[in-house]
C-alpha cells in the first residue's frame, strides 16, 4: 500500500533519504536546508532509523565525514545550501575525484552579500565543474523520488560519481504538499544495498589519491567526462525500472509539455517548470501555439535530447535563476548551455533563444509573468 | 569518561629493531634522515594492521609516491588540507555502522595540517569523542612547500617566510588544547626517544581503545634545518633536553611528565640543558642573537607553566620509562 503524506520538501528529501537506507549522515546547519537534517537526526535519536548521525563543525566538514562514510562502503548523506555549499566546495572535488558515490541535497539559497535566504540558483551553478550528478526537483514528490533515483544512479559501477539533489529553498523545502511515499520493499528492491568495487579496508589495503604523474591524470580528468555521460542512459533505465515498480514514470532527463506542435517553446528547471505549464495553457488559449521543457537533469546535461526536441521551433525562452556576470548573452547559465547544444543545427533549424533572467534573489515568478514576457515578444 | 586498565609497557630498542612490521614500505619518495617517516615506521609497529590512514596534504602526501605504486602497506585516503579529522570522523561512523570494531582511522597530519589549517576539524572530531587517533608530525614548519612558517614554528626560528629577523612569536600549545577537550588520551612524543614514543603509540592503540586518542610528535626535518641526514635524531633530542619539547601524557584528565621532562621538572637546573646548544646546529638559527636566546628561554618557562598548571598527578610505575 502506497503511502499518501502531506509533507513540506524537506521532509520529502528526509524520507527519500529513509527509504534509501542512508547508513551515515553528516551536516551542518543552514538555512533553508536545516530541516531535511532535523527530521533524519529526530528519528535516529529515537530509534526509529539505523544510521549514524555526525554533528559536524562546518559544512567543509560535512562533506568530509560523508566521503570518509562513502569509502568506508557505507551510503552517507548530506545536505546544505548557499554559503554552506561555497564553504564544502572544495571537498566537492574531492568526492568527484575519490568516486564517492554519496547524495548531497541542495536547498537553493541566494548568495550574499546582502543577505537574502530565498531561493536562487546560482550557488548551484557553482557545483557545475564539479563532477557531480546535478538532478533538479520541481515538487516535494519528486524531491522524494529524486534521492532514491539518485543513489540508484550514482552507485553504478559504469557511474561510481557522487550526485546532488538540488530543490528551491523555501518555495519547496518549507511548502507542504501532497506526496506518495513508496513502500519500503518496493525500494529495496529498486536500491539494493549499496557494494562498492572497492573500500577501505586493512585486509586489502590500497593507497587512494596520492600523487598521479600529469599524462595518466589527463585520462583520469576526461574519464569522468565519460562516466557522466554513462549516467545518461542508466538515468533513463532507472525511471523505467521505477516505473514497473511504482506504476509511476518520474525521472528522465527532460520532461515536456504540450511541445508536439510548438512554435514557442518554454525552458526552465525547478520550480518554473511548473509556472511554465501553467503559462503554455493560458499562451494557447490566446492562440500562441506553445509547449514546455524542463531540464531535468542538469549534469549530465540532456545535449542531444534538447537539440532533437528544440529543432525547428521558431522562438525558445529560457529562463534562469542563476546568473553569471560578465558572460554571454543576458548571463543565465542555463541559456548558454541551451545555446552550446543548438550551435550544430541548420540555420533554417535554429530557434531564436532569448535568455530571459527571472526571480533571483528568491523573486516570484508567477505564470503570469512568463505569459506576459512572452506576448512582449512575439 | 572511557574506561581502561593502564599498565606499564616495557620496550627496548632491540625488540624495536626486531619488529620487522611497517606500514611504510621502503623505496618511498621521503627525503634522506627524514625523522617523520622513522617516527611513522616506529608507530605503525604500535598501532599494527587493523588501521585506515587519513593523510591530508603535508609531506606524508608526497611520501608515498606515485601511482599506480605506493609506499603504504594499510588502506590510506589522501584528503584536502582541512579535513582530515572529519574524514576519519565518517570512516568512524562507517565502521561503527558496520560493526568493524577492530579498525580504527588514524589520522596522520604534519603540523600546519593540525595547528593551522585543520585546527577547527581537529577540535570538532576531539568535542565529538569521535573513535579515532590523530598522530601530529611536528616538524615546525611548512617542510613540504619550502619551510615556510607555521603556527608550530618556535620563537627565533628562520623561515622562508620570516627569512630576515625570525618568527617573533610563541608556538601554538595545541597538546594543551587537546588536552583541555577532555579527550581520553594526549601526549607528546619525540623521535629522540624512540621507546618512548613507542609505548605512547601503543598506549593509545592497545590500552586505550575507545574514544579520541592525540599524539604530538616532535621530529627534525634535515633539508629544512640544514643539518646532516644523520642527525636528525640527535637534533630531535637535544629539544628535549634543553627543555623545548617536553615529554608528557594526559591519561583521562590525569597529567604525568615522562623521562627527562620530568627530572627537567623537579631540578632544573640539573637537567635542562641551556637552548643555545640545540639552536648552534640549526640552519634556521644561524646568526641568532641574544633576544632569540631571550625569547626561546621566555617561551620555555611559559610552556613549562602551562603544564604545571596540568600536573597534578603521579605514578610511578608510569614513570618508567
Amino acid at each position: 500500500m502506497t503511502e499518501y503524506k502531506v509533507l513540506s520538501g524537506s521532509d520529502a528529501v528526509a524520507r527519500g533519504v529513509r527509504l534509501s537506507r542512508v547508513g551515515v549522515i553528516a551536516a551542518y546547519p543552514i538555512t533553508p536546508q536545516t530541516h531535511i537534517i532535523e527530521r533524519l537526526a529526530e528519528r535516529i535519536e529515537a530509534g526509529e532509523y539505523n544510521a549514524q548521525f555526525i554533528p559536524v563543525e562546518s559544512e567543509h566538514s560535512a562533506m568530509s565525514a560523508v566521503i570518509g562514510a562513502s569509502l568506508t562502503g557505507v551510503r552517507a548523506f548530506t545536505a546544505t545550501a548557499s554559503q554552506g555549499l561555497l564553504y564544502m566546495i572544495e571537498m566537492l572535488y574531492r568526492a568527484a575525484g575519490a568516486r564517492a558515490p554519496l547524495v548531497l541535497a541542495l536547498a537553493n539559497r541566494t548568495l550574499g552579500p546582502p543577505r537574502n535566504i530565498r531561493a536562487e540558483r546560482t550557488d548551484l551553478m557553482a557545483t557545475r565543474d564539479t563532477g557531480f550528478l546535478i538532478f533538479f526537483a520541481k515538487n516535494n514528490q519528486e524531491a522524494l523520488d529524486m534521492v532514491i533515483q539518485a543513489y540508484k544512479v550514482a552507485e553504478n559501477r559504469d557511474v561510481l560519481m557522487p550526485a546532488l539533489v538540488s530543490l528551491e529553498g523555501f518555495i519547496l523545502t518549507h511548502t507542504y504538499a501532497g506526496v506518495k511515499i513508496p513502500d519500503q520493499e518496493i525500494v529495496d528492491e529498486f536500491l539494493p544495498p549499496y557494494k562498492p568495487p572497492v573500500y577501505l579496508d586493512p585486509k586489502r589495503p590500497l593507497t587512494m589519491g596520492n600523487p598521479m604523474p600529469p599524462n595518466m591524470h589527463h585520462e583520469y580528468r576526461i574519464d569522468f567526462h565519460k562516466r557522466l555521460l554513462n549516467a545518461k542512459e542508466l538515468i533513463k533505465k532507472a525511471a523505467k525500472e521505477r516505473e514497473k515498480l511504482t506504476g509511476r514514470f518520474t525521472g528522465d532527463l527532460i520532461e515536456t509539455y504540450m511541445l508536439e506542435d510548438a512554435d514557442v517553446v518554454l525552458v526552465s528547471m525547478g520550480t518554473i517548470a511548473e509556472e511554465m505549464e501553467v503559462a503554455v495553457d493560458k499562451l494557447r488559449e490566446d492562440g500562441i501555439k506553445a509547449g514546455s521543457l524542463r531540464v531535468r537533469v542538469f549534469r549530465p546535461f540532456p545535449e542531444e535530447e534538447i537539440r532533437e526536441l528544440l529543432a525547428g521551433r521558431k522562438h525558445v525562452f529560457v529562463f534562469t535563476r542563476s546568473l553569471s556576470p560578465g558572460s554571454v548573452g543576458n548571463g543565465g547559465q542555463l541559456a548558454m548551455e541551451i545555446k552550446a547544444s543548438l550551435y550544430e543545427l541548420g540555420d533554417d533549424e535554429k530557434p531564436k533563444i532569448h535568455d530571459v533572467l527571472v526571480g533571483l534573489g528568491g523573486k516570484d515568478v508567477p505564470y503570469s509573468d512568463l505569459v506576459k514576457i512572452v506576448k512582449g515578444v512575439i | 569518561m572511557v574506561e581502561f586498565d593502564i599498565k606499564p609497557i616495557r620496550v627496548t630498542n632491540e625488540e624495536l629493531i626486531e619488529n620487522r612490521f611497517s606500514n611504510i614500505l621502503k623505496g618511498n619518495h621521503a627525503c634522506a634522515g627524514c625523522g617523520g617517516t622513522l617516527a611513522m615506521r616506529i608507530i605503525s609497529k604500535a598501532f599494527g594492521r587493523n588501521v585506515i590512514y587519513v593523510i591530508p596534504a603535508s609531506c606524508s602526501s608526497v611520501r608515498q609516491g606515485f601511482i599506480p605504486k605506493s609506499a603504504m602497506a594499510c588502506p590510506v585516503f589522501n584528503t584536502a588540507f582541512a579535513s582530515a579529522a572529519a574524514v576519519a570522523s565518517g570512516i568512524a561512523a562507517a565502521l561503527k555502522y558496520q560493526g568493524r570494531d577492530d579498525v580504527v582511522p588514524v589520522v596522520r597530519a604534519g603540523d600546519g595540517g593540525t595547528v593551522d589549517i585543520g585546527l577547527a576539524t581537529l577540535s570538532g572530531a576531539a568535542e565529538r569523542q569521535t573513535n579515532m587517533i590523530y598522530v601530529c608530525y611536528d616538524n615546525e614548519e611548512y617542510g613540504n612547500t619550502g619551510y615556510q612558517r607555521s603556527g608550530a614554528t618556535p620563537p627565533g626560528a628562520r623561515t622562508t617566510t620570516t627569512p630576515i629577523k625570525g618568527k617573533r612569536e610563541f608556538k601554538k600549545p595545541v597538546p594543551v588544547l587537546m588536552a583541555d577537550h577532555g579527550v581520553p588520551y594526549v601526549a607528546t612524543a619525540s623521535i629522540g626517544y624512540v621507546p618512548d614514543m613507542y609505548k605512547k603509540a601503543y598506549r593509545a592503540r592497545r590500552q586505550i581503545k575507545n574514544g579520541f586518542r592525540y599524539i604530538h610528535v616532535h621530529f627534525t626535518c634535515p633539508p629544512g634545518r640544514g643539518t646532516d641526514p644523520r642527525d636528525c635524531v640527535g637534533l630531535a633530542k637535544l629539544a628535549v633536553d634543553t627543555g623545548l619539547r617536553p615529554l608528557y601524557e594526559v591519561i583521562n584528565g590525569k597529567r604525568y611528565l615522562n623521562g627527562i621532562s620530568k627530572k627537567q621538572y623537579l631540578e632544573p637546573d640539573k637537567y635542562m640543558k641551556p637552548v643555545e646548544e640545540y639552536l648552534k646546529y640549526q640552519r634556521r638559527y644561524r646568526g641568532y642573537t641574544e633576544e632569540d636566546v631571550e625569547l626561546l628561554n621566555r617561551y620555555r618557562d611559559r610552556y613549562r607553566d602551562l603544564i604545571k598548571r596540568h600536573v597534578k598527578y603521579t605514578n610511578p610505575e608510569l614513570e618508567e620509562i
